[in-house]
């Protein structure tokens, strides 16, 4: 062997341990997955004994009502948190990108949400959404505007209501983050040529962080997908089906219906749904670069 | 247009005061341009000056009106940044155009406005790139017409071409001078660049610390330069400074010091009067040394080459006098040598005395009424 084909494969040695146990770790419980999406699985079986019904679970999944209600509730709370948290995160880093006394530590307690753990957090939105000795309906009943039934007849806005409470803070910091990594100088430029607050968060800030936000928005979607443990912890998807994202669906299905086939066909909807979400956000930032590159060329080509 | 003054204009950041107090009244239609070292406080009087600094003390008049407290929109005014400052996201005629977007002026109107400053700096072919797509001259181009597509009054440039490759820099100061002579405005430029402030300024502020040094044309600037600041700011290579005492033998005085002693005339000794007996400070510019092999020892300097650096036509020779060092500027193609001695002729009245008590220049041979510093 000589030196170049070792300096060649090298890097590919070097890579071998940590490709190996990623083919182990990721591909393996995937092919699993998918192996196990064509057969008629009982979990009192192994994968062996199963039967293989070749697409019948999709099948009959593409003409469950439950299976609609379940994928409608999670594209309704997905979308809808998305686009609240969207607002709200961007809004407030707008509001917080200022130099004032004590606003760092401001901006550290708008993160802490997001640091808890999903299970703690179900927990204590539960608490605070009791219908009597919570802390929501308790304050309600006080100022005279009677109680709310939350997790009942407004079971999915209230779990809405929680996630935007947890996740809004991780698009806060994002956007915090791209608003501060504007140039200050374009900005500075823009208060002299005449714009106002408003003007200069819609002709200059949004713009310009436009390629942040779509990134984050995206992120903060396939999340959302797949959320599970907020809502299983303080509705357990209930009552009826109002609140049974898929996450929650696949976990029933595969415990309570005992139904491992379906459950694993269930979980390649989503995934294909997550995955389709995941190629628009690698596009983006694709299309990105190469325009970037193209930029820069045309600026060269121009000195020369 | 109207009048530009600032008023005892200090400006702290924190428990830093970084300008101490500038009065400052500038003509109309004055080109006015901030000279200084770094970090002696140029920018942030401009920034002042535009709103995007708060004052700390003083105020700032436009026309008798106090001004200070207003939004810089308010301001009417223009800006050109050291690094462009150009909107990213807009093609180069959206960027001309924003300010005249904002205001909501009539389509046409602004079309016409861009096109005819498009047209007056180049840029015609270029109204539909972005600013990545452009060569750093265009991109200067461009700052410079986003702010004269605005009817502004005044116009601020903070080192607009520091950012430029040397032969650029000299084409854009040139386009500089004559769109300055085109554009009846009031100009404020803020430079570290001497040449720049010779060439394009109406008028010179010397600054050094957070003081104003010397104001003034160039020419006054340089050739009655107050103190030992400004005469060494002002001219490349820069004034050459000697110690000497005023010795008086019999009849005649003479400016002594190490390695040379010079013959006095009786006006000097005039002036000198107050000092007689006193340490003094020669200024003497490299220009005002003339290479005179058989001028009079009392008349001249002899000099010791140590290295010469050829520049083209001129070769400046650093040498020294004595212990001090001394720079003279000669034609290239005179023959000399390293190590050589050179006599060079001095002429009295270009001398420059300073007081190396405070580094002022001595009354008397100051000729102007300084308006002064400090
Ligand atoms: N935002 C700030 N906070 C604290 N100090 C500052 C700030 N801006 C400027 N200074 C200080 O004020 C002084 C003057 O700065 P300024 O930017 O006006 O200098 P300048 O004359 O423009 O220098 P240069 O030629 O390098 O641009 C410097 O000592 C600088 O450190
Ligand atoms: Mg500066």
């Amino acid at each position: 062997m000589n030196y170049s084909t070792i300096n060649r494969i090298t890097p590919y040695i070097f890579l071998a341990p940590a490709v190996i146990i990623m083919l182990i770790a990721l591909l393996y419980p995937l092919g699993y997955m998918i192996y196990g999406s064509f057969r008629d699985w009982d979990p009192s079986q192994a994968i062996g004994e199963s039967t293989f019904i070749g697409l019948g679970n999709y099948i009959s999944l593409w003409n469950d009502p439950n299976f609609h209600e379940s994928l409608t509730v999670t594209l309704k709370f997905a979308i809808t948190v998305v686009f609240i948290e969207m607002i709200v995160g961007v809004g407030l880093a707008l509001l917080l990108d200022r130099n004032l006394r004590g606003m760092s530590l401001l901006r550290t307690m708008f993160i802490l949400p997001m640091m808890i753990a999903p299970v703690v957090v179900g927990l204590i939105w539960r608490y605070m959404y009791h219908p009597s000795i919570g802390i929501f309906n308790q304050t309600l009943e006080k100022i005279g505007l009677g109680s709310v039934d939350w997790l009942g007849q407004h079971a999915l806005m209230s779990v809405i209501i929680a996630d935007i409470w947890q996740w809004t803070p991780f698009i806060f910091i994002l956007s915090l983050a791209a608003l501060q990594s504007l140039p200050r100088s374009a900005l500075e430029a823009a208060r002299i040529d005449g714009a106002s607050g408003w003007q200069q968060i819609i002709y200059i800030k949004l713009p310009l962080m436009m390629p942040v936000l779509i990134v984050t928005c995206l992120l903060r979607l396939i999340d959302a997908f797949k959320v599970l443990e907020v809502i299983l912890v303080m509705t357990e998807g209930g009552p009826g089906l109002s609140t049974e994202i898929l996450a929650l669906r696949i976990s029933r299905t595969a415990t309570e219906f005992r139904e491992l086939g379906v459950a694993a066909a269930m979980s390649n909807y989503l995934l294909m749904l997550l995955l389709i979400l995941t190629i628009i956000m690698l596009a983006y930032n694709k299309i990105q670069e190469l325009q970037a590159v193209r930029l820069r060329m045309a600026a060269e080509k121009e000195v020369d | 247009m109207p009048k530009i003054r600032l008023d005892g204009l200090s400006k702290r950041f924190g428990d830093t005061e970084v300008l101490h107090g500038i009065d400052l009244e500038m003509e109309d239609a004055e080109f006015t341009v901030l000279v200084g070292p770094s970090g002696c406080g140029k920018s942030t009087t401009l920034r002042m000056i535009a709103g995007l600094e708060t004052v700390s003390a003083g105020e700032i008049y436009i026309d008798e009106r106090p001004i200070s407290r207003l939004e810089p929109k308010d301001r009417d005014l223009a800006m050109v940044f050291q690094d462009y400052a150009l909107y990213p996201h807009m093609n180069v005629a959206k960027n001309m155009s924003f300010a005249l977007r904002l205001q909501k002026r009539p389509r046409k109107e602004i079309d016409q406005k861009v096109h005819e400053v498009a047209e007056m700096l180049g840029l015609t072919n270029y109204l539909h790139r972005k600013p990545a797509e452009l060569s750093g001259g265009q991109r200067q181009r461009v700052a410079m017409g986003r702010a004269l597509t605005r009817d502004s009054s005044t116009f601020l440039f903070d080192e607009p071409l520091s950012n430029l490759d040397a032969k650029l820099r000299t084409q854009m100061r040139a386009e500089l001078a004559l769109m300055r002579q085109r554009v009846h405005k009031n100009m404020i430029y803020v430079t570290h660049d001497q040449i720049e402030a010779m060439t394009l300024a109406d008028r010179i502020v010397v600054m050094h610390d957070g003081h104003i040094q010397q104001e003034g044309t160039p020419e006054a600037l340089f050739k009655q330069p107050i103190n030992k600041f400004v005469a060494g700011f002002l001219g490349t290579p820069p004034m050459n400074f000697l110690d000497a005492t005023i010795e008086s033998d019999g009849d005649s005085t003479r400016l002594s010091g190490d390695g040379f002693s010079l013959c006095c005339d009786q006006a000097t000794l005039d002036i000198l009067a107050d000092y007689s007996s006193r340490k003094i400070c020669l200024g003497i510019r490299p220009s005002d040394l003339i290479y005179d092999p058989q001028a009079a020892a009392d008349t001249a300097l002899t000099l010791q080459v140590d290295i010469a650096e050829y520049i083209g036509a001129q070769s400046v020779l650093i040498c020294h006098c004595g212990h001090q060092k001394v720079m003279v500027e000669l034609k290239s193609d005179t023959p000399i040598s390293l190590g050589e001695k050179l006599t060079f002729r001095l002429a009295l009245e270009d001398l420059h005395l300073f007081n190396p008590a405070n580094d002022h220049a001595i009354p008397g041979f100051v000729a102007v009424e300084s308006t002064d510093s400090q």
